[in-house]
């Protein structure tokens, strides 16, 4: 053989079995999760952390060679959109999805874009997991909707009972800002602190989102005399802010959200102020977390520069998505196969230690199970990370 | 009262500052900057990695800012601006810019420095207490002071300098100021760079107590707006008096209104539709423009 010859068989040879399993990568069929929610302005940290959990995910099982439905293998394709926290662009979104046959999609992020997208869901046969709290999304007659974190009004009364007993707490004040999400929590918040007994000493006080200085704002709710502030669906961009104001007021008493934070980011905006917040986190605290979540975390940097704590509960609903796919491969086309699975799926929880499960849940709050198993972990702050304070279930 | 008039100046100070800018390039071009917020942004970003990314002092992240800033508005204005002005008749072809930069500049953002929230450390701890009237911190007393004394560096380098001379020149009239020999591009673009610096400055100055996130360029270029409007557009003492104005009319709101819920800003947005429509060229501007 002449030696041309011999380097070209070679390179080819070379060639062929390095792109072998590229091959049986592009050989598997695509199945498409779609995400609608916001990921830009002011409120975009929340939208982005699920859209790159979901990516940061969905290469992780690519690269392993795809994830198994039926008798068939998938890579799987996230398809992104930004609805801007515009309920107009979340219909536009959920539009494309259909358009796209797409049948499973993460999001939206707010009530309001939740709520506007159900019609569009439920007459094209989409399955989506709001981050978002109205309740009428997830009772009978809707069944298009899956919940996909804890709600406040199931994290709430826990957190006030934890403090009550453990604490002393006995008044307790509201901030929300003046937003249908915020304020909705804001409502149910105090609801449940009367039920629970508590005396609510202030509950009015609202703030515009792009407010650059909360001592006015606080002010008058500093001098109610609360032993816990509730700063109701705070943004991560405003709780840093909100803290620092009431400790600079002189606050000394307990401050709580029942919305995800990330601990760089208190740590940066209030630094030792925050000591001592209560927020409500996901399965990554040293305690909880899974090798398979520390891998997710790992990944997750590599991918885009930073890992972000509200992907400790956005982490799940893909995961849900494909393991109900894999209990019920008829479901990956029809919707209502998916809702027949739901009742009885029961998988591995691989982002927890022990024996925990993924499984459906919601049958109190709703009436039926329409809402994803992730544990409620009431988280503390302290020294520049979160401290688990207190683990919960909800049904 | 003491405590709702300290609030009132802080943030009167702060805003002035952020509208200066926006006047600067409005007055000089006629040229409604709607990517001023997210110069403020960007500005904040900036002395947020110089000091938070890099550990470097406070001050270098402040002139980190400033520097970066003008070079950016320069440019822009060089090669964005000044070639629409000089092809297009239309006001709105310089709108429709601004508002292209401006979306621009929300995507290099978060390319560049994420979606989250960004703080800087506060550079000075403690919190002044005057017998509980007063209530400030003093980083906040710090960032007020540091505000005005650029306010009045501002004025003073308008007034006084051949430059600040050769701006207000082409504000009043840039035919009469081109036949007495004023190099409009270039002071054109010296303009805009200085109203993109004092945007940056503001921004590096309140990373240290508000922070700096993606989504505050749109809300804070609607409240630069409103206090030049409140002023009278493309008039220096107006965006200064419009900048006290609504922190006044802001820190006496949410105190004397908090009991009614968060009515602040319908109140504000209706008094000043109510003025606009009695003096609908500002406190200070004139009505021929």
């Amino acid at each position: 053989m002449h030696k041309r010859t011999f380097l070209k068989v070679s390179a080819l040879a070379a060639a062929t079995m390095l792109s072998l399993p590229l091959m049986a990568h592009a050989q598997n069929a695509t199945l498409k999760i779609g995400f609608v929610g916001v990921t830009s302005g002011p409120a975009a940290a929340w939208g982005i952390s699920n859209q790159r959990s979901m990516e940061a995910r969905a290469a992780w099982l690519n690269e392993l060679g795809g994830v198994t439905i039926g008798d068939k293998t998938y890579n799987i394709e996230i398809v992104p959109f930004d609805d801007q926290k515009d309920p107009k662009r979340a219909i536009a979104g959920m539009e494309k999805m259909a358009q796209d046959g797409v049948h499973y999609v993460v999001g939206p992020n707010v009530d309001d874009g939740a709520a506007a997208v159900r019609p569009v869901a439920e007459q094209n046969g989409i399955m989506y997991f709001p981050y978002a709290f109205p309740k009428e999304l997830y009772t009978p007659p809707a069944s298009n909707a899956i919940l996909g974190m804890v709600a406040n009004y199931q994290s709430g009364p826990a957190i006030y009972k934890y403090l009550m007993e453990n604490k002393g707490v006995k008044k307790v004040a509201f901030v929300a800002a003046n937003e249908s999400d915020p304020l909705s929590q804001r409502e149910s918040g105090i609801a449940a602190a009367q039920a629970l007994g508590l005396e609510v000493v202030s509950g009015n006080v609202t703030y515009q989102v792009d407010t650059t200085d909360f001592t006015p704002v606080l002010l008058p709710v500093i001098q109610a005399s609360p032993d816990l502030l509730v700063l109701s669906g705070v943004s991560p961009a405003n709780a840093p802010q909100l803290i620092r104001s009431a400790r600079e007021l002189g606050y000394t008493g307990l401050i709580s959200t029942e919305t995800a934070q990330d601990a760089t980011v208190l740590q940066e905006g209030a630094g030792e102020l925050a000591e001592g917040f209560i927020s409500v986190g996901g399965a990554s605290t040293p305690e909880l977390a899974s090798d398979a979540m520390n891998e997710f975390v790992e990944r997750y940097t590599k991918m885009f520069g930073e890992y972000n704590d509200e992907s400790n509960t956005k982490v799940y609903a893909l995961e849900y998505i494909i393991e109900t796919l894999k209990a019920n491969p008829a479901a990956i086309d029809n919707v209502d196969e998916y809702k027949k699975t739901m009742d009885t799926f029961e998988a591995a929880n691989p982002f927890m230690k022990g024996d925990a499960k993924l499984k459906y849940v919601g049958t109190t709050s709703f009436g039926q199970k329409r809402q994803v198993s992730v544990p409620l972990v009431v988280n503390e702050y302290k020294g520049g990370k979160f401290e688990t304070l207190f683990v919960g279930q909800v049904d | 009262m003491e405590q709702i008039i300290a609030n009132g100046l802080y943030l009167g100070a702060q805003y002035a500052l952020i509208a200066l800018g926006l006047t600067l390039i409005f007055s000089l071009m006629n040229v409604l900057n709607f990517a001023h917020g997210q110069m403020y942004v960007f500005g904040g970003f900036v002395t947020y990695t110089v000091v938070v990314q890099l550990g470097l002092p406070f001050i270098v992240g402040l002139f980190a800012s400033a520097v970066v800033l003008a070079v950016m508005g320069a440019a822009i204005e060089k090669f964005l601006f000044a070639p629409v002005v000089r092809r297009s008749k239309r006001d709105e072809s310089t709108m429709l810019l601004a508002a292209g930069v401006a979306f621009f500049l929300d995507a290099v953002i978060l390319l560049f420095f994420g979606e989250k929230q960004r703080g800087v450390p506060k550079i000075v701890n403690g919190v002044f207490n005057w017998d509980m009237r007063i209530i400030m911190p003093y980083d906040r007393i710090l960032i007020g002071v540091l505000a005005i004394l650029l306010i009045v560096v501002f004025i003073a380098f308008m007034n006084y300098s051949k430059t600040g001379r050769a701006m207000r020149a082409l504000a009043q009239d840039k035919m009469a100021a081109q036949l007495m020999g004023v190099n409009v591009a270039r002071y054109s673009m010296i303009g805009f760079a200085l109203g993109a610096m004092l945007a940056g400055l503001v921004g590096g100055l309140l990373v240290t107590i508000t922070g700096v996130n993606l989504g505050m360029g749109g809300p804070t270029s609607i409240k630069a707006f409103l206090m030049i409007m409140i002023g009278g557009a493309g008039v220096i003492s107006g965006a200064i008096a419009g900048g006290f104005i609504l922190g006044m009319m802001e820190s006496v709101g949410l105190t004397v209104l908090s009991a009614y819920g968060d009515i602040t800003y319908l109140v504000i947005f209706a008094s000043l539709m109510v003025f606009l429509a009695v003096r609908p060229q500002g406190l200070m501007g004139k009505p021929w423009g």
